[in-house]
């Protein structure tokens, strides 16, 4: 609990302790959209010569896709704790029965 | 957040899918072998590519201002070796540079290499050094999965200096300002990283004690409380 605690607290401090530098300007975009600034910065003149094959139509599709992945991962770790869980529990009854 | 699709020029797009595809063609023999003598070890396969999933779909806020995700290739480099996991980190990548347009194809062999390899076998090498000087499991989980977060973005970030040097202070000067955008904004999410891997191995070994020692003897039997207040003093 106490990691899970540690981690929550690590991702709420940003929120409340970065404040944006001028009035309206978004914070909390993304790393990979810094580094394309300050690729602009140091090349001008570089245009990126590939575009990705399919993109994510809207924001909300790309959220959805994060979640998915998000789900199937978790999925995976919790069906591999809950079966070996289970077959350890038909294993003894016993302490199926009290636990 | 890996190399955006494009973003590379052409030159070390194709040097970076040179230098990965070693380790990918000896991870997927790995891999098979794997599954060959232990096949019992595929829900633990599972889990750990789960966890990868999972925390690479986590783009979290951090200090600078900016969000990341972590990489959560710790967990697998430890349980099956930076080999097996150079792979499983290959196909997160694959995921999402086909569904999600993060990262990209004409960048994914510097994105492998930073994230699946270079990640792997730092976390690897830590955890291994770490069970060399005895230290507590958890602190070695810890560090492994944290610093092999953190020298992922750092490979990312001499990365993008090598193929955009500073035209006036060179590699360095880039250097300087990509590690600002991706290795500062990943320390507290490296952080956040280990405290995860930590948890889930834990209730990995108390679940699956048996085949989690088949993989990493050093691994057997948990001392649960010891381990939650040591790492919650580190956080």
């Amino acid at each position: 609990m106490l990691l899970l605690l540690g981690v929550v607290v690590l991702a709420l401090i940003p929120l409340f302790t970065v404040k944006p530098a001028h009035e309206g300007e978004e914070i909390f975009g993304g790393a990979d959209g810094h580094a394309e600034s300050a690729i602009t910065e140091i090349r001008p003149d570089y245009q990126p010569w590939f575009t990705p094959l399919w993109e994510p139509p809207s924001g909300e599709i790309e959220s959805l896709l994060f979640g998915l992945q998000a789900a199937l991962g978790a999925g995976a770790i919790a069906y591999c704790l809950g079966y070996y869980r289970g077959r350890r529990g038909a294993a003894k009854p016993a302490d199926a029965a009290l636990g | 957040m890996h190399i955006m699709e494009g973003y590379l020029p052409v030159g070390h797009a194709v040097g970076w899918s040179l230098a990965s595809a070693p380790f990918l063609v000896w991870g997927i023999r790995k891999l098979t072998k794997q599954l060959r003598e232990q096949p019992e070890s595929r829900l633990v396969l599972g889990a750990s590519g789960g966890f990868a999933f999972a925390l690479s779909a986590l783009k979290l806020p951090s200090v600078t201002g900016s969000c990341s995700h972590p990489t959560g290739v710790g967990l697998g480099a430890i349980l099956f070796g930076p080999a097996t996991m150079c792979v499983l980190g290959f196909v997160v990548l694959l995921f999402q540079a086909l569904l999600l347009a993060h990262g990209g194809l004409t960048t994914i062999g510097a994105n492998t290499f930073s994230m699946a390899i270079v990640g792997s076998f730092v976390a690897y090498g830590l955890y291994r050094g770490g069970a060399t000087l005895r230290l507590p499991t958890n602190l070695s989980v810890f560090l492994a999965a944290a610093l092999g977060d953190l020298a992922t973005y750092t490979v990312t970030s001499f990365q993008l200096a090598l193929a955009f040097p500073d035209p006036v202070n060179g590699f360095a000067g880039s250097a300087v300002k990509f590690l600002g955008v991706f290795a500062v904004t990943q320390i507290p999410l490296a952080i956040s990283e280990g405290l995860l891997t930590v948890l889930v191995l834990n209730l990995l070994r108390s679940h699956a004690g048996e085949q989690i020692t088949a993989l990493v003897p050093a691994l057997k039997g948990v001392s649960k409380w010891s381990s939650t207040t040591c790492c919650s003093c580190l956080a």
